[in-house]
């Protein structure tokens, strides 16, 4: 089986060392977590974890099986990336000077969509939405003129097929 | 959600009392129907052995001279009584030295619940005296643990380890707790744990599955079962033997799964595995159907996954949804309890009998018989054996002892030729093969077993790793039976050095103390055996008292286990010499 780019989303209970107890998983298989990002979902009380690993289907499932075994794991899946909606974000830290004296910054903000935060008399700040290869393009061509600080989250993904949480917990209360 | 659990806490908050969470603690343990503990005290846990102290007439606790026998006294009684286990210990070293035990436990899914004190809240993290972070450190190798901060949270989490500990499949949860937890009071009222939203802990029979399952049995001619101790925790015994009887299947054990079947059944054709039995290893490639209930293939039972039971249809009755396809892709998994699967597949099962299948297990048997088994159990050349003293423990035990063992040479040879009649009967340490498992285990077993004899079968290597739990034999008097099979080396790892690294005996040979001597001095009776022809009259009198007793055998110093799976090989490929 081949790797690819696989997108893991956890619904969990909000608990202080499930981040702990997950990331572990990973360790004990020794694959690397390519990017994380935990947030609040669309239900009340309950968390979401999107994992990006590159993997076989064979490892996504069973990580997404020894996920879903943690007691405080509502559910988890696997997505590739043609299931998903996936985004990330980007922070570029630039000296303000260079707005003046390189024209060529203008132009990369605007063929790159991206937005400019803030701007002080040292510096400025651009940010940046979108798949991880136009982040990198953007990151390219800033750099030649001196990038002060960069930071990229991790994936955030909606698979395009449900998943069907609130039917779950439901489930459990009629119980 | 909310509402609900708000509605439940109004009715109950006249029932409360106001204690202080030590207390709690103690009253949450006698909830569960605890009265028995083990552990060790120090400083961060010594408000609840105050209580303790307070309510000894209802809990028993039993000082353990290390943490780690607390642990393995616990799974001992666990796993002999079906009960959850608890240990306690104090913070800092007093936690970290359950963590054996604890993955111990894990492993082979013991209910164990382990009870640690942690320096009070205001000190976390602050590198306090005897602070340790167990929560992170037992994190891999807990089903759950928690930490409890304020004493309020004392009687859910309580109730919810030991829902968690039990249910489904079970495993070790450790809860740690707080000094000012301890102290600080609260309105008490306990609630047992019924569910938790996140947590299912077995899945339900689907009916489908059970349908293909009795499909692939019914049309096949050469099926083959190999049972775990799935069939124990779920208390499926019954129907194991049922299944096997209607369908006229053999079935073969996995060590834990050892005495989960009489083990002189007709059918029951011996144990799979490294050192398991010629036909249940070298049939597996054979069968056309390969029925696996409660067991989870693991490496010591495979051998070579791409050579394992690839013939065959694999059908997987298993708890454990992470378990189906971790290791062998199987055909039809049926999830849930097996009790409850075994039940509904029963029904739809033809009888049968499968004469000409079950004579090739004969037929592999005669061929074992020959070249080991009679070796082992009735040698004649000089030097006593350790499959000798098995035999003569089953002869002189009526088969109805329970047998913990260690890990090495010693445990393979109990697990070979130990015989049962009841279930829960063969204690050992399968997945983590924990050295210095079996003495302590013993002593929990005979705790969680009063009526029934409890004899421990240890190597000289392991028996010197909890050596001092004897001070708990002789202190309470706990009348377990203790055989130390001793051939003056790490047996298990010198085969191997014999048998992989050329003979280079690097730290396997040991120069040992006089133990009897060591017993003597705990004030226990004991005797050592040389010659065969003191065997089995000193089993006889070990078996006959009622007190503790010890008993070393000078076994052979370089015999051999076999038949052997090298590591990485097929199981068709098993060594019978």
């Amino acid at each position: 089986m081949e790797n690819q780019w696989y997108t893991i989303s956890v619904y969990s209970e909000n608990h202080v060392g499930l981040l702990n107890r997950i990331s572990g998983i990973f360790l004990k298989r020794h694959i690397n977590i390519e990017s994380l990002n935990v947030s609040k979902s669309e239900i009340e009380g309950v968390s979401k974890f999107t994992i990006v690993i590159y993997s076989t289907e064979d490892w996504a499932i069973k990580i997404v099986n020894q996920i879903e075994k943690q007691v405080e794991v509502i559910k988890a899946y696997y997505h590739t990336d043609d299931e998903t909606i996936y985004q990330e974000s980007a922070l570029f830290k630039i000296a303000s000077h260079l707005l003046f004296d390189e024209r060529q910054i203008q132009n990369i903000i605007k063929e790159h969509h991206s937005q400019i935060v803030t701007v002080s008399r040292e510096f400025f700040v651009l940010a940046k939405t979108g798949r991880r290869h136009e982040i990198d393009e953007m990151h390219e061509a800033l750099e030649p003129y001196g990038i002060m600080q960069f930071v990229r989250t991790g994936r955030i993904a909606v698979s395009k097929a449900a998943m069907p949480i609130t039917n779950l917990l439901a489930e459990f209360q009629n119980q | 959600m909310e509402t609900l659990k708000a509605q439940k806490k109004d009715k109950k908050k006249s029932t409360s009392i106001r204690i202080t969470g030590a207390e709690a603690i103690i009253h949450c343990l006698l909830a569960e129907g605890v009265d028995l503990i083990y552990g060790y005290p120090g400083g961060a846990i010594m408000p609840v052995y105050d209580e303790l102290y307070k309510f000894q007439d209802k809990l028993t606790h039993i000082l353990t001279r290390h943490e780690q026998g607390a642990t393995h006294a616990a799974q001992g009684y666990a796993r002999v009584s079906g009960r959850v286990g608890v240990a306690m210990a104090t913070s800092g070293p007093g936690a970290t030295n359950l963590v054996t035990g604890l993955a111990d436990a894990q492993i082979d899914s013991t209910p164990l619940v382990c009870i640690t004190g942690q320096v009070a809240r205001h000190l976390l993290g602050s590198d306090a005296f005897q602070e340790t972070d167990i929560v992170g450190i037992s994190t891999p190798v807990t089903k759950w643990n928690y930490q409890i901060t304020r004493a309020e949270e004392i009687p859910e989490i309580m109730a919810k380890a030991f829902y968690i500990a039990k249910s489904g499949r079970p495993g070790a949860v450790l809860v740690d707790i707080t000094k000012n937890a301890q102290f600080d009071e609260l309105d008490f009222e306990y609630e047992k744990c019924t569910g938790v939203r996140s947590y299912k802990a077995a899945p339900d029979p689907d009916l489908k599955a059970i349908e293909k399952a009795a499909e692939l049995i019914n049309n096949a001619k050469k099926p083959y079962i190999v049972f775990g101790q799935g069939v124990i925790l779920g208390e499926a015994e019954e129907q194991l033997k049922a299944l096997v009887e209607k369908a006229g299947i053999p079935a073969a054990w996995t060590i834990l799964g050892l005495s989960a079947m009489d083990t002189d059944h007709p059918l029951n054709v011996g144990m799979v595995g490294m050192h398991g039995n010629y036909g249940p290893n070298v049939l597996t490639n054979e069968c056309d159907v390969l029925i696996a209930i409660g067991m989870r293939f693991d490496d010591r039972v495979t051998g070579n996954l791409e050579t394992y039971a690839k013939q065959a249809k694999i059908i997987h009755f298993e708890i454990d949804p992470a378990e189906v396809n971790k290791n062998v892709k199987v055909d039809v998994a049926v999830l849930g309890n097996a009790k409850q699967t075994l039940d509904l597949l029963l029904p739809l099962v033809n009888k049968n009998e499968h004469k000409e299948w079950r004579a090739e297990f004969e037929k592999k048997h005669q061929i074992e018989l020959e070249t080991v088994i009679e070796k082992d159990i009735h040698p004649t050349k000089p030097g006593l054996t350790m499959g000798e003293v098995i035999e003569q423990i089953n002869m002189a035990s009526g088969q109805k002892a329970v047998i913990v063992s260690d890990v090495g040479q010693h445990q393979m040879m109990a697990c070979r030729y130990a015989k049962f009649k009841q279930s829960k009967s063969n204690i050992t340490s399968g997945g983590l093969g924990t050295m210095g498992f079996a003495l302590p285990a013993a002593i929990g077993a005979k705790m969680g077993a009063m009526d029934r004899e409890v004899v421990a079968i240890i190597g000289d290597g392991g028996y010197q790793m909890t050596i001092q739990e004897l001070g708990v034999i002789f202190q309470h008097n706990v009348p377990v039976k203790i055989v130390v099979l001793n051939n003056d080396h790490l047996g298990m790892v010198r085969q191997w050095q014999e048998l992989f690294f050329e003979r280079r005996y690097a730290s396997t040979v040991m120069t040992n103390p006089d133990f009897v001597k060591i017993a003597e001095g705990y004030h226990i009776k004991s005797k050592r055996v040389v010659e065969r022809s003191e065997l089995k009259d000193a089993v006889e009198e070990m078996m006959a008292s009622k007190d503790p007793y010890f008993l070393e055998v000078r076994v052979e110093k370089e015999d051999n286990v076999f038949p052997m799976v090298p590591t990485g090989a097929s199981i068709s490929d098993i060594r019978l010499k």
